[in-house]
């Protein structure tokens, strides 16, 4: 941490070189080459501090939290609550009790779908979501849609991309309950107008969630400032570990919630016919939750506060940019999403004519450059597309312009391997 | 490139991806098959005319990755003109080859289908070279027992 420290002192703008010492997996060599990791949208890799905390945990404090009267438990129930207060911190949330702990981004969208979809969405009412949905903020909302009869509509993409926002006043109808839109796409990176959807959502009446999972690891976020009333993420996508998820929700919105898991560690009162629910967050948070997880997310977000959220979007504006450019130069690649990288994200999505993008991973795995093949979890976005399947590279505040130079030359090189100049 | 890599993209594959056979239109197609591997994006079309229990003729039309097109191609050249006992036993010659499993192919002209083998060095790749082998299997059960649609799949 201390050379970034010295770093920022000279450079308002990250310089990954540094950043990269802190992250031991990218020293490895796949296939006899320097590993090039461009699969970030997937999952990130994790800092020393992050891999420490999760020993030290187990190592030093390991304890169940909560209700502990022990040293190991009070500390072990402080590294967690901190941890929550650092989530809020991190998103402005305006209380610590409105982060609930999950497993996953996926899991706060259903806790959502389940505690607020089930008991507030019924036949005949209607549930916004838009073409460029993941799979997490979809089938979610396709079941509830199906159990309950309430009607689905999405908000169209442009050409571009981008959201087509000509008839979301109609869209957004009088009876429509739900609108729930991703503030980043994962295949396409489009950053998405949210402030405006959840502003004609509230006039209509419905709620809003927004599927952070993409925008809070990559850009400066403001829940309070955006307005939704959910907010949902996953620590692992933002340098923490695996199996924690954040769901963000207004206080009177939680608290009018019934649970969505019953058991130990979410109950205030229990008899053997009664049980009545524990304040907020724990009213969410059934069973021993993954503490090392949590405790290991707090060093993940305070090296990304130490960077600066509105610095790691600027570097990932400039590698998004230099990536757009030079796969244009190469004449036989699509790109899907916004040319302008000031209206997206580093998620690009790409096929070339010639070679299938399984083949193409294939390939730049032997040079060591991971990128994922597939429709990443966007079937529907990709059957839109009118494409099978499409590959990503996808940044952080690690990858530098020689990497993306490397991933250049090896998909050049797969070309060439099929023949094809 | 690497030799591994060589092995999985021999030059009879390559030489299958870029010139398929067998991908075309029945005129008299007797059932057809769909298979479709969501995660990668693979679909294929699959169709076959009868001569009794024999493959008189067949299509393969696959939208795919190099493997699961070059292994659909192979697929036609070597089931032209074989009943349906050897199809099966082909095709579960086929499957034991990419899962590194013990195969008796006594009998058996496999044609290019040796080739096939680079392909266990690939684990994640199996299911591409198995999906047109599937598919076809699936077809000609579909037409044993008169059922209806059904999609096939190695995910």
């Amino acid at each position: 941490m201390s050379t970034l420290m010295q770093h920022k002192k000279t450079n308002p703008v990250i310089d990954p070189e540094s950043i990269r010492r802190d992250f031991p997996i990218l020293n490895r060599t796949v296939n006899g080459n320097q590993l090039v990791y461009l699969d970030n949208a997937a999952t990130t890799q994790k800092p020393q501090i992050v891999i420490d905390e999760l020993a030290r945990y187990y190592s030093e404090y390991n304890s169940n939290v909560h209700r502990g009267i022990h040293t190991l438990a009070d500390e072990a129930t402080q590294a967690y609550e901190k941890a929550r207060q650092k989530v809020a911190n991190f998103i402005g949330a305006p209380k610590t009790e409105q982060i609930i702990f999950t497993r996953g981004a996926t899991e706060s969208i259903n806790l959502v779908a389940y505690a607020w979809g089930r008991k507030n969405i019924g036949k005949g009412d209607r549930i916004v979501l838009t073409q460029m949905e993941h799979h997490a903020n979809l089938v979610p909302w396709v079941a509830l849609a199906k159990e309950t009869g309430a009607e689905l509509e999405y908000i169209p993409i442009d050409e571009q991309g981008c959201l087509d926002l000509d008839d979301i006043g109609e869209i957004i109808s009088r009876n429509t309950k739900l609108v729930s839109v991703t503030q980043m796409s994962n295949v396409l990176g489009t950053i998405n107008p949210v402030e405006k959807t959840i502003e004609i959502a509230h006039d209509r009446g419905a709620i809003a969630l927004v599927d952070a999972a993409q925008s809070v690891p990559h850009m400066p976020v403001d829940v309070k400032s955006m307005d939704a009333d959910f907010v949902a993420f996953s620590a692992h996508k933002m340098l923490g570990p695996t199996g924690i998820g954040i769901l963000y929700g207004k206080e009177e919105l939680l608290s009018g919630m019934e649970p969505f898991n019953y058991g130990g560690e979410m109950i205030n009162e229990v008899r053997y016919d009664f049980a009545d629910w524990a304040a907020l967050p724990h009213k969410f948070e059934a069973g021993t939750p993954n503490i090392a997880g949590v405790v290991a997310f707090s060093p993940a977000l305070d090296y990304l506060r130490n960077i600066g959220m509105a610095n790691v979007r600027q570097h990932e504006i400039e590698l998004t940019g230099y990536t757009l450019d030079r796969l244009s130069s190469l004449g036989s690649i699509r790109i899907f999403g916004p040319m302008n990288p000031e209206l997206r994200g580093g998620a690009i999505s790409f096929i070339d004519n010639d070679v299938h993008p399984h083949d193409l991973a294939q390939l730049l795995d032997q040079s060591g450059v991971a990128i994922r093949a597939g429709h990443h979890c966007a079937q529907p976005l990709h059957r839109l597309l009118g494409i099978g399947s499409t590959a990503r590279a996808s940044f952080y505040i690690y990858n530098t312009k020689e990497e993306i130079d490397q991933l250049i030359d090896a998909l050049k090189e797969a070309r060439r391997y099929f023949g094809h100049e | 490139m690497s030799d591994a890599l060589d092995t999985l993209y021999r030059e009879v594959i390559l030489d299958h991806y870029k010139n398929p056979r067998g991908k075309k239109k029945l005129d008299h197609a007797d059932v057809k098959n769909e298979g479709k591997n969501p995660v990668c994006g693979d679909e294929i079309e699959v169709e076959v005319e009868f001569d009794g229990d024999t493959v008189k003729d067949l299509s393969v039309s696959c939208a795919g990755c190099a493997i699961s097109v070059a292994s659909g191609s192979m697929l036609y050249e070597v089931i032209k003109g074989k009943s349906f006992d050897e199809v099966r036993k082909i095709a579960k010659v086929v499957k034991a080859m990419l899962k590194g499993e013990e195969y008796d192919a006594d009998g058996i002209d496999l044609g290019d289908l040796d080739v096939l083998e680079g392909v266990r060095q690939f684990p994640v790749r199996i299911k591409c070279a198995l999906l047109s082998w599937v598919t076809l299997v699936d077809a000609i059960e579909k037409a044993d027992t008169n059922e209806s649609s059904k999609l096939s799949t190695t995910e």
